[in-house]
């Protein structure tokens, strides 16, 4: 309920757009989304949270724990998002050190490191 | 006496309606809206804590909150009936490899990030966190 995933493919990357609302209760799908990529051999990803109207601290802990798994197959996770409400918790948290953050895809796609 | 009082069974799913209800009671009872986002978000952290927390203590009993309109402030307090250990508690559960063991400490975080008025107390027979708002009065009706 309330939250919509979607992926697409750009070159090595992996697009996960996300839309509606990430919480305790819907957190677990993402998590799932995350996982099978991974597990599909997909280590680049960019999380798309422009559609996203609201997210809690178990949306950041399945995002930490997405970036935990690429990470560990020397991949990336950077997430695409421009909106000042969701941006605020990842800065209360410091989080905004650990995930690169893009205002748009087609940024966080032709970012390297 | 809350103005408003909610009674939840221990469930992810109805976090959701507790954030809806403590937003429209808060904009009623005149917390300005651009803190409404803040007030949303708090309170889905201190009730999803709860969930958690009765879930891991396998306890039936529902997650309360009080939503308490009084003169120039808002406050909310949401309970719960988990056991807390005063101090050097063991880890709760085993290792998750998405480091979730955290989130309630995340939880806490966002919560004291956000808030500045934020008192989180802890007993033999539950938890209470109780966050207050400043609210603006209604514009006065001149007669």
């Amino acid at each position: 309920m309330d939250l919509s995933l979607s992926t697409e493919t750009m070159g090595d990357r992996t697009i996960v757009r996300v839309g509606g609302e990430i919480d305790v209760y819907t957190a677990p799908k993402l998590r799932e989304q995350l996982v099978e990529l991974v597990n599909d051999g997909s280590f680049h990803l960019v999380v798309d949270m422009e559609g996203v109207d609201f997210l809690d601290s178990t949306g950041l802990g399945v995002l930490v724990g997405g970036l935990k798994r690429v990470r560990a197959h020397e991949g990336s996770l950077r997430l695409v998002c421009n909106q000042e409400r969701i941006l605020k918790i990842f800065r209360i948290t410091g989080l905004t050190k650990v995930f690169p953050i893009h205002t748009s895809v087609e940024e966080a796609v032709a970012a390297t490191d | 006496m809350a103005t408003v009082e909610l009674r939840f069974s221990a469930l992810p799913e109805h976090v959701r309606t507790a954030r809806l209800v403590a937003a429209a009671v808060a904009r009623r009872a005149g917390v300005d809206e651009a803190v409404l986002d803040e007030v949303r978000l708090a309170v889905g952290e201190a009730c999803t804590r709860a969930v958690g927390l009765h879930q891991t203590g396998g306890i039936s009993a529902p997650v309360k909150v009080l939503l308490i309109e009084e003169e120039k402030q808002f406050s909310i307090e949401v309970g719960d009936e988990a056991a807390h250990a005063v101090a050097g508690a063991p880890g709760a559960g085993p290792g998750d490899p998405d480091g979730e063991a955290d989130e309630d400490e995340m939880g806490l975080a966002v919560i004291s990030g956000l808030v500045d008025d934020v008192e989180v107390s802890a007993g033999e027979h539950g938890g209470l966190i109780k966050m207050t708002w400043p609210t603006t009065p209604p514009p006065t009706i001149l007669v």
